[in-house]
């Protein structure tokens, strides 16, 4: 079975009832992604599926094509870092930082589909749990970098959400 | 704005050294793989000894720092304030700054030179400021001699600015790095005076963490992260009724599963499947047939607890807290009692990293990387699950995705010990599933209080009794600490005195326990049992005021006279929620206060309810922690507070059927989520003198401010949390 991962198509020998999860985390070494409950409830295990956010410890590795492509923290920002992740070490988001690999996975997915989100879509769009409770410094970041995005945009700048 | 290159982010020498330093420890990692022999610790000290210009400060020739680091980081941030302590004496350049983490068995072979390793209670700063900020001093004092002798001139005139000593006589100048290599022998001097906190340039201010960048590429490793050669997983399932036996399981039924290695038995209460891989030993652990013999307490529901804690109300009982005048005789001899009955669920830790720790056995040493709390304990449950002294084994402590005193236990240390010493020479993963982890905690305990006071016309507080009936953690961890007050730490924030002393002065007194202790396994959450402490007394002072038709700021005011810095956050906090002007329509308030872990903290809350539905829209959170090292890590760790103390005030609770824990997972323990956080504001007024906690008081004073708001808002008095199990909508 082949798997398109941050870019890179890769063989996988794994029985096919295997969340992609631990595809990612034990047989492609990303250990970013994490794992935090295994029943789709705490998005620390969020991963993009062709730049949509999707929580990968229920997602069996046979549900996911060839021709799709995943994106991990590994891969979100390998030249330079997504917004996202500037504004985040910027603000000093992270407390432990277990669960922020799913946070800034989800907000970028976020921002790609809805470049100027209202507090109300933030709160609606991000169903990540975090225990230190950052979700006060979450919501400031998701603000600061659409910002930055928009910015971006207009200058004719890369998109980084690549 | 262009997006900057990922390495410009953090592009200062500071970060560049930084990076190399963390890349040096991934490095040493990979030796303790390849080339491991023992003992580890010494060999990890010495080399770094050619660079140590004291226990706590590194110096090496291209001018970074390394600050080492013995209290434990689990996301509290207070490995940066820590650095920041002795970096303020120390007079390097912050730029330069990075880290390493001690090991608790090098602590062990250097006679404990870093002191405790453990980190709870609010203590990593306030447990340990003096002698770091003295080691910072002294090891500036010895590289300021190295450079003296080197020229040959009084060290005193010398002088430092950010890691440069010049003496301005013999227009002389050098830098820590170029002579830290001469700082070796020079010896410390006895009495070194530190700064004044008013001069403080590093400390005290806002300064960002050290260790931010890798927990956003996601290539932080945490325990649950590592991967050794040669490694298996483990995963563990214990009986689910605590204090239950295992009576059998089926080995044969799943070891032809796909990656199956081995199923071993853990001491007399656990088996573990162990696998090649996470998935194949979850699979296996699920399917495996287990019997358990889980003796009586499959009987024990939260209707059993709660009937026991209750006849705790109002039994006889000699453990006294705190005791003024003769409450019980005013009270009973009073025409007008008011009464109300409290109570607090069980809580789980439910950090976001399960437990884990992966350790190696070998007949002459064993070895251990994980996130602990308590190294020196995680030490001695290694070496004493291994069979081993202690001088053979070493916890390499990794960083913690979240604990909040969970990882103050060593369970799951123990548990990874005995599955290694069955396969020897082998790393073993032990990694507990969500679902375990949330079965097999230490709990939060439960308790419930009876209130009972007595106004006299004027509605001031004639006698107050507080009785408390619940669980005790400390019968459970440590029964010696138990003593004639019964469980001194079931009385937090409302001690006569200390740093959980209570705020109030009513001149008949009594608070009192008695100790109901079901077969949970309770333990330290964080803030312990000052959460619910502050909420008893909090919402009661709050109905006292309403009985007594005073504005509960007011009537606050009346019994705080004595206690000057408790009144000022309260007044901060009221400030900053406007208590003085109208709310907008359909908009009520709240207040609390207490004093914990050494510092005094309030909460305003404002909230509306409509239709029975609560919304919290804003918080204001006021502490006074004496000194505040990080004013912004603090606002990280009050923000914080909110949302751990909010969760079981809206949601969460562990409740008990058939002696088990009934929630399982995150599906049914419904945590705080971030479209229920409020608007938060945290006003952080130190007044210096004391060293107060800032990671968990803030907790207690969340919810009592919410509850007090909600009854504004609807007249209904919740006193059994969480307010889910409650209907708000007007009746
Ligand atoms: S681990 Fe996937 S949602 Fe929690
Ligand atoms: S930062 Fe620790 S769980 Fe979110």
């Amino acid at each position: 079975m082949k798997l398109n991962v941050n870019g890179k198509t890769q063989d996988i020998d794994v029985e096919s009832d295997t969340p992609l999860l631990w595809v990612l985390r034990e047989q492609l070494g990303l250990t970013g992604t994490k794992y935090g409950c295994g029943i789709s409830m705490c998005g620390a295990c969020t991963v993009h599926i062709d730049g949509v956010a999707q929580r990968s410890c229920v997602l069996p590795v046979s549900a996911v094509r060839e021709d799709q492509k995943i994106t991990t923290i590994e891969g979100l920002g390998v030249q330079q870092f997504h917004p996202v992740q500037d504004v985040w070490a910027e603000i000093d988001v992270p407390q432990c930082g277990y669960c922020q690999s799913g946070m800034i996975m989800a907000a970028s997915s976020l921002l790609a589909q809805n470049s100027d989100p209202s507090d109300d879509d933030i709160r609606r769009g991000m169903g990540n749990i975090c225990r230190c409770g950052t979700y006060p410094r979450v919501i400031e970041g998701i603000k600061k970098a659409a910002k930055q995005l928009r910015a971006n945009a207009e200058s004719g700048g890369q998109d980084a959400n690549a | 704005m262009p997006t900057r290159k990922k390495d410009d982010l953090l592009n200062s020498p500071s970060n560049e050294s930084r990076r190399n330093f963390l890349k040096g420890s991934t490095v040493a990692t990979g030796a303790f793989v390849f080339g491991f022999s023992f003992p580890l610790a010494k060999t990890a000290l010495a080399q770094a000894g050619s660079d140590e210009v004291n226990a706590w400060v590194v110096v090496q020739p291209d001018e970074t720092v390394l600050i080492r680091i013995a209290r434990i980081e689990m996301g509290q941030g207070s490995l940066t304030g820590l650095a920041q302590l002795v970096a303020e004496e120390l007079e390097c350049d912050w730029d330069n700054v990075g880290f390493e983490l001690v090991k608790p068995g090098a602590n062990l072979q250097r006679d404990n030179v870093w002191k405790s390793q453990s980190t709870g209670g609010s203590t990593a700063i306030r447990g340990s400021h003096e002698y770091l900020r003295k080691g910072g001093a002294t090891a500036r004092a010895i590289l300021v001699e190295a450079a003296a002798r080197q020229w040959q001139v009084p060290a005193q005139e010398c002088k430092v600015n950010k890691g440069v000593i010049t003496h301005s006589a013999s227009n002389n100048s050098t830098t820590f790095g170029s002579v830290a290599a001469l700082a070796n022998g020079i010896e410390a001097p006895e009495n070194i005076e530190l700064k004044d906190p008013s001069l403080w340039t590093i400390a005290g201010k806002p300064l960002k963490r050290l260790d931010t960048k890798e927990k956003v590429d996601g290539s932080m490793v945490y325990t649950s992260d590592l991967t050794l050669p040669g490694m298996l997983i483990a995963i563990p399932k214990a009986c689910p009724v605590h204090g239950g036996t295992l009576a059998s399981f089926d080995a044969k039924a799943v070891l032809s599963m796909p990656g199956v290695k081995k199923v071993v038995a853990l001491d007399d209460n656990a088996v573990a499947v162990v696998a090649d891989t996470f998935w194949h030993a979850k699979k296996a652990i699920d399917a495996l047939p287990v019997k358990w013999n889980e003796g009586e307490n499959a009987k024990v529901s939260s209707a059993s607890i709660a009937e026991k804690l209750h006849e705790g109300l109002s039994a006889k009982t000699d453990y006294v807290g705190n005791n003024i005048g003769d409450a019980a005789n005013v009270l009973s001899k009073a025409a007008n009692v008011i009464e109300a009955d409290y109570s607090y669920p069980y809580q789980n830790h439910a950090p976001m990293e399960p437990m884990s720790a992966t350790v190696r056995w070998r007949k002459n040493g064993c070895e251990m990387w994980g996130a602990t709390q308590v190294p020196e304990s995680a030490l001695g449950a290694l070496a004493e699950a291994a069979e081993l002294p202690k001088e053979v084994c070493e916890v390499h402590t990794m960083r913690i995705g979240g604990s909040f005193g969970r990882r103050l236990a060593t369970d799951y240390v123990r548990q990874a010990a005995l599955v290694a010493k069955q396969i020897p020479d082998t790393p073993i993963k032990l990694l507990w599933t969500r679902e375990e982890d949330m079965l097999q905690g230490h709990f939060h305990p439960v308790t419930q209080c009876r209130m009972r006071a007595t106004l006299d016309d004027d509605g001031t507080v004639q006698a107050l009794h507080m009785r408390i009936s619940g669980q005790s953690i400390l019968a459970h961890v440590n029964p010696n600490a138990i003593g004639g007050k019964g469980d001194p730490v079931m009385y937090q924030g409302v001690d006569p005195e200390g740093d959980m002393a209570i705020g109030y002065s009513v001149p008949n007194l009594l608070v009192d326990q008695v100790m109901v202790n079901p077969h949970i396994r309770p333990g330290f959450w964080r803030g312990v049992n000052l959460n619910q402490n502050a909420l008893y007394m909090e919402s009661f002072i709050d109905e006292l005021a309403h009985a007594a038709g005073q504005d509960p700021l007011a009537f606050r005011r009346k019994l705080m006279a004595n206690h000057p810095k408790h009144l000022a956050v309260l007044e901060a906090a009221a400030k900053g929620i406007g208590w003085d002007t109208k709310p907008a329509k359909g908009i009520y308030r709240g207040i609390a206060q207490v004093k914990g872990f050494g510092s005094y903290v309030a909460a305003a809350a404002e909230v509306s309810v409509t239709d029975g539905k609560l919304k919290i829209h804003r918080i204001v959170a006021a502490t006074d922690p004496g000194y505040a090292i990080n004013p912004q890590q603090i606002e990280a760790q009050v923000a914080g507070s909110f949302v751990y103390g909010l969760s079981p005030l809206l949601s969460s609770e562990c409740t008990v059927k058939n002696g088990r824990i009934e929630q399982e997972n995150f599906h049914t323990y419904q945590v705080m989520q971030l479209r229920d956080m409020p608007e938060v504001e945290v006003i952080t007024m130190p007044s210096g003198g004391f060293w107060g906690g800032v990671g968990e008081p803030t907790i207690a004073v969340a919810a009592p401010a919410v509850l007090n708001a909600i009854f504004a808002a609807t007249g209904k008095r919740v006193r059994n949390i969480p307010i889910k199990n409650t209907d708000l909508s007007a009746s």
